[in-house]
């Protein structure tokens, strides 16, 4: 499925729970069934620098796809990064870096869109974009 | 005691609804409200005194001029300083410590010589000193806390040596919510001929201050955390020290003559003062001063001890939270997490119920470090909180228990 399809079909589920608590119960839920990566990746080229909740992302290729692993100590964080591992996972590159999140607004999530908060959703998801592109121009060159 | 319905009455924004609820504010360690008076007295100022202070001619610069330098005077006053030119408008606690640290650093530190904090400090009274050793070969010593929050004076009177050439520490912790007995510091102080700067940013909203009676060499604080505008702030320094520290920064307003072969500077205050400063914002910190002394900074004191005695009484009896700092004297604040949730999961759940509390670090890494914990929950008091906000926060801790940790 393409990220556009994903990001409808998000909206769609999102949209039977209209109150801020069951759509919280529903991304702590996810944060609970968000597995941590096998691997460890809790190091500190992974980590997105902020002092609210940490998160570490890595990025890599498979067949001219990319794959997110992510991780982070706070539930509703993780649950973001579920999402947004839904949507971007298995995307080309260039999608991945392209992309409009629109569902991030739709799903009334966008107050947790603060520039200010250091690794918010917002420095979350432009540190995913940064590894698309720079994925996507090492795989270009190749 | 003070009359809580006429306080509240007297903050229009807490009649706010967020997210459909009303509003629970336990976050004025971070910034605190402000009154109708000053909202009123800012509004009022620029529509009937505003003018750049000092050097006009005319009458509105009159008028301007007199009510910064009255300003001057009423917070000369509220600390009970020796003098209004001990008195330095500043942006804020900041940039008090960051003059300090440049202005007395480029005058009296030198390579090898020891500068004191404590471990609890703010960033903002760490980071300035650091880059002042950096600069000059100091060192920077730190002495720790305790677990409960303390600082032991055996550990300060080790720390000293005959390089030492400052202390700085925090009167009251905004982490942890400790009162320092920053007199019984800077009396051991004294006895080596050691100047002391205090941090007083979570202490002078909360308590009848005397700078002359804690005997300290510089105090520094913030108009945003009491009731006052942003972009103000204090730093008192006793006339001896501020007569021999050089400009820190510099430019017009600060001083006496400029040829290009020479300048020379202003007298005290204004040596300090480069610029125009926040003037609006120095006659909002008068208002909410005289606001607060019209209430009573002991009446201020006894109710808030009294809130915050419940708050942590209240606080500690939900099953699984852990308090930071101790059977302390506590002002201010308390920080404490609660068992297998994370301390955000907590506060954005919170937020969604209109009560606003900070979690994170709250600038204080090496606090954190001391626990061995990535942040805390802080909620943090002022004149116009109540113990009903408090039950809020209480059934709001139990909503994130149940869903965070069932």
């Amino acid at each position: 499925m393409r990220i556009n399809e994903i990001q409808d079909e998000i909206i769609e589920e999102m949209d039977a729970l209209d109150d801020w608590m069951d759509k919280y119960e529903y991304l702590i839920d996810l944060g609970r069934n968000f597995t941590s990566p096998k691997e460890n990746i809790k190091t500190e080229d992974h980590a997105l620098k902020g002092c609210q909740s940490e998160v570490w992302i890595r990025a890599e290729m498979k067949d001219d796809r990319i794959f997110f692993t992510a991780d982070s100590d706070s539930l509703i964080t993780r649950g973001m990064l579920a999402l947004l591992l839904r949507v971007l996972n298995g995307q080309p590159p260039k999608d991945v870096a392209d992309s409009d999140l629109y569902f991030i607004d739709k799903i009334g999530l966008s107050t947790n869109l603060s520039p200010s908060r250091a690794n918010g959703l917002a420095s979350i998801i432009k540190q995913i974009k940064s590894y698309a592109s720079q994925l996507n121009a090492d795989n270009s060159e190749k | 005691m003070i009359d809580i319905d006429a306080v509240r009455s007297d903050f229009p924004i807490l009649n706010k609804e967020v997210h459909g609820k009303p509003l629970v504010y336990l976050d004025n360690a971070a910034t605190t409200h402000k009154p109708g008076v000053v909202l009123d007295k800012i509004i009022g100022f620029y529509t009937e005194s505003y003018s750049n202070i000092h050097r006009g001619v005319h009458y509105l610069s009159d008028k301007a001029s007199a009510a910064y330098e009255d300003a001057r005077e009423t917070v000369r006053d509220f600390i009970n300083a020796g003098s209004a030119k001990e008195v330095i408008f500043t942006r804020g606690t900041t940039e008090a410590v960051n003059l300090v640290a440049d202005s007395f650093g480029r005058e009296f530190i030198k390579k090898g010589d020891e500068i004191i904090i404590s471990e609890m400090e703010h960033h903002s009274n760490i980071v300035p000193w650091q880059l002042l050793c950096q600069r000059t070969g100091a060192v920077l010593k730190v002495i720790l806390f305790e677990d409960d929050g303390s600082i032991r004076m055996d550990r300060l009177k080790k720390g000293i040596t005959k390089k030492t050439k400052l202390i700085s520490m925090v009167y009251v912790s905004n982490s942890l919510g400790v009162v320092n007995n920053v007199k019984e510091v800077i009396d051991i102080a004294k006895e080596h001929d050691i100047p002391v700067m205090i941090d007083g940013a979570q202490a002078v909203q909360h308590m009848p201050i005397d700078v002359r009676d804690i005997g300290c060499d510089f105090f520094a604080f913030s108009g945003h955390k009491i009731y006052a505008d942003t972009g103000i702030g204090v730093l008192y320094g006793k006339e001896k020290w501020l007569d021999a520290m050089p400009p820190y920064q510099t430019g017009g307003g600060m001083i006496a003559n400029v040829n290009f072969d020479k300048t020379t500077y202003a007298g005290l205050p204004y040596k300090f003062e480069a610029g125009t400063g926040n003037i609006v914002g120095a006659v909002s910190l008068a208002t909410a001063v005289e606001y607060l002394q019209r209430i009573g900074m002991s009446n201020i004191d006894a109710y808030e001890h009294d809130l915050i005695d419940y708050a942590e009484e209240r606080i500690a009896a939900v099953e699984g939270v852990t308090i930071y700092g101790k059977n302390i004297d506590r002002c201010a604040a308390i920080s404490f997490n609660m068992k297998d949730i994370h301390h955000f999961d907590a506060g954005s759940i919170l937020d969604k119920m209109g009560i606003a509390i900070r979690t994170g670090m709250h600038c204080t890494e090496p606090i954190m470090k001391h626990y061995g914990i990535s942040g805390t929950i802080r909620a943090s008091f002022a004149l116009y909180n109540t113990k009903d906000e408090i039950d809020r926060l209480i059934e709001g801790l139990h909503k994130v228990k149940s869903m965070l940790n069932p």
